[in-house]
């Protein structure tokens, strides 16, 4: 009876250990980032680089996005709480070069109040060969395609975090959350470097390219 | 009820004629009453025509079913009831010895329900494919397919869009067909492996890179439909899903209108209309 009770224990202490193994790898250890909202109306400032950095993530070399907390620094997390009906007023800062898509249809903005500005210019449509990543929640109908850095630009950035004296883009655009909901976003350009199509690592990882909207 | 005990033994008191005239009277009865009641409640439900075969299908499946289930839930009961012991004495019951006609009736019984299913399910299958994906030549195409509509499914890591040959190649990301009417998915991939699951329409196909898998669906009326992948395919599996449309005639006209307008500046950068979709990817990534 006893032996049977500590197979039982090990086999739960195995599970619950597998169990942290895996949701700790699925969620990257990134916590949650609650802006502060306006009234309905909230702003978020990002950025998007090629190399998270040491200072930052244990995968230094992955690339990901980062979010800008109240204090004005940035931190790895892309889990996000919004409130529901509201504006969200985005700005990326873009550091990373292209990559390019799969799919051309994504480098067509969707779903979004206004049109997306690209350095204060409006984008109709980035060619595919352009996108160095896209910032997309497919249940709201947001697709926004993010212009690169161009390959032969000088004082690119190396490790995040990255300074806006840094070669970069900055794209603004505004959605709406809707309803109450648990919406994910993701990047849907191959971009990370290194894994097999690009779709690897920091693309299946929440808190690099991937991310929720805590829509509440 | 009680059997007596006979030299440890018990006694075979007419429990065979009494086991089969009860499982006959309640097959009788519970057969037609699934059929009627019970088969039409199962899924996908009756959004296409696909869909409707499947449930008719379901629901011969069950009718069919139900005398052997009839037969085991009697037999349990039968056997709780009027074998129950009601002495502490143990008794053996009685011995059990080979049967030719039970064997034949069991083999011929279940031969015959095998056998039917077979050419039932192939007979269904022959008619329109079931909705099921059957490759990049169909054997089974249903009544008119040389005009059906043409839809194509692309799935990737992790949504599905879905492009529209007969209407300059435009591609959208919500899938929205017209009511009545024959149509014809190619689904594909751009990079893993995926499944086109369009629950209400009866639809399920895989969509495979470099593949072009058809299936057949004759819509019905206007309706709305869940779209899911079925097909383990990362992180954002279980958030790999829409909400499709079927419109009448002149809506639809309106809608694909609306979207090859808000969409034309990007058709010049898709790829050639093939039913295999492999765009020239910038994978500097991979």
């Amino acid at each position: 009876m006893a032996k049977a009770a500590g197979v039982v224990a090990a086999i739960a202490a195995a599970g619950v250990l597998i169990g942290f193994y895996i949701s700790g790898y699925l969620v990257g250890n990134t916590k949650v980032f609650r802006p502060t909202a306006q009234g309905r109306s909230v702003h978020l400032t990002i950025e998007t680089v090629a190399a998270v950095g040491p200072q930052l993530a244990p995968h230094p070399d992955w690339v990901s996005y980062l979010v800008r907390d109240t204090s004005g620094h940035w931190r790895r997390t892309t889990i996000w709480t919004l409130p529901a009906h509201a504006l969200v007023h985005v700005t990326i800062y873009n550091f990373d070069s292209a990559s390019g898509l799969r799919n051309p249809l994504l480098g067509r903005p969707t779903g979004l109040v206004g049109s997306e500005l690209v350095d204060g210019k409006p984008l109709t449509v980035l060619p595919p060969d352009q996108p160095s990543h896209t910032f997309a929640v497919p249940e709201l109908g947001v697709l926004v395609p993010i212009a690169p850095v161009a390959d032969d630009a000088k004082n690119t950035c190396g490790y995040a975090p990255c300074p806006l004296s840094n070669a970069h883009r900055t794209i603004t655009f505004t959605f709406r959350t809707g309803k109450p909901g648990h919406y994910r976003w993701q990047c849907f350009v191959p971009c990370a470097a290194g894994f097999l199509y690009g779709f690897g690592g920091p693309m299946q990882t929440v808190g690099y390219m991937d991310g929720f909207l805590n829509v509440v | 009820m009680t059997t007596a005990p006979r030299d440890g033994v018990i006694a075979n008191d007419g429990h065979g004629r009494r086991f089969v005239i009860a499982f006959i009277v309640l097959s009788v009865i519970a057969t037609p009453l699934v059929a009627i009641f019970v088969g039409p409640l199962f899924p996908p439900g009756n959004g296409s025509a696909q869909a409707h075969e499947q449930v008719f299908d379901n629901t011969w499946l069950v009718a069919i079913m139900t005398p052997p289930a009839v037969f085991v839930v009697v037999f349990l009961l039968y056997a709780l009831v009027s074998f129950r012991s009601r002495s502490a004495a143990v008794v053996d019951g009685p011995p059990i010895r080979g049967d030719a006609r039970i064997q034949a009736v069991w083999m011929a019984a279940t031969g015959i329900i095998v056998l039917f299913l077979a050419g039932f399910g192939s007979y269904e299958l022959v008619q329109s494919g079931s909705g099921g994906g059957q490759g990049p030549n169909p054997a089974f195409t249903p009544a008119g397919a040389s005009k059906a509509m043409d839809v194509q499914v692309i799935a990737q890591q992790w949504e599905f869009t879905y492009r529209y040959p007969s209407y300059g190649g435009v591609e959208v990301p919500h899938l929205v067909l017209p009511a009545n009417t024959l149509i014809r998915l190619h689904v594909t991939s751009l990079d893993a492996i995926h499944s086109f699951w369009a629950y209400q329409l009866g639809v399920k196909a895989d969509a495979n890179p470099g593949v072009d898998n058809v299936a057949y669906v004759q819509t019905k009326g206007p309706m709305t439909f869940d779209i899911h992948c079925a097909e383990l395919c990362g992180l954002w599996h279980g958030y790999m899903f829409d909400t499709g449309q079927v419109v009448d005639a002149s809506r639809f006209a309106s809608w694909i209108k609306q979207q090859r307008t808000y969409f034309g500046p990007v058709v010049k950068y898709l790829p050639k209309y093939s039913t295999i979709y492999l765009p020239d990817p910038q994978r500097r990534a991979g």
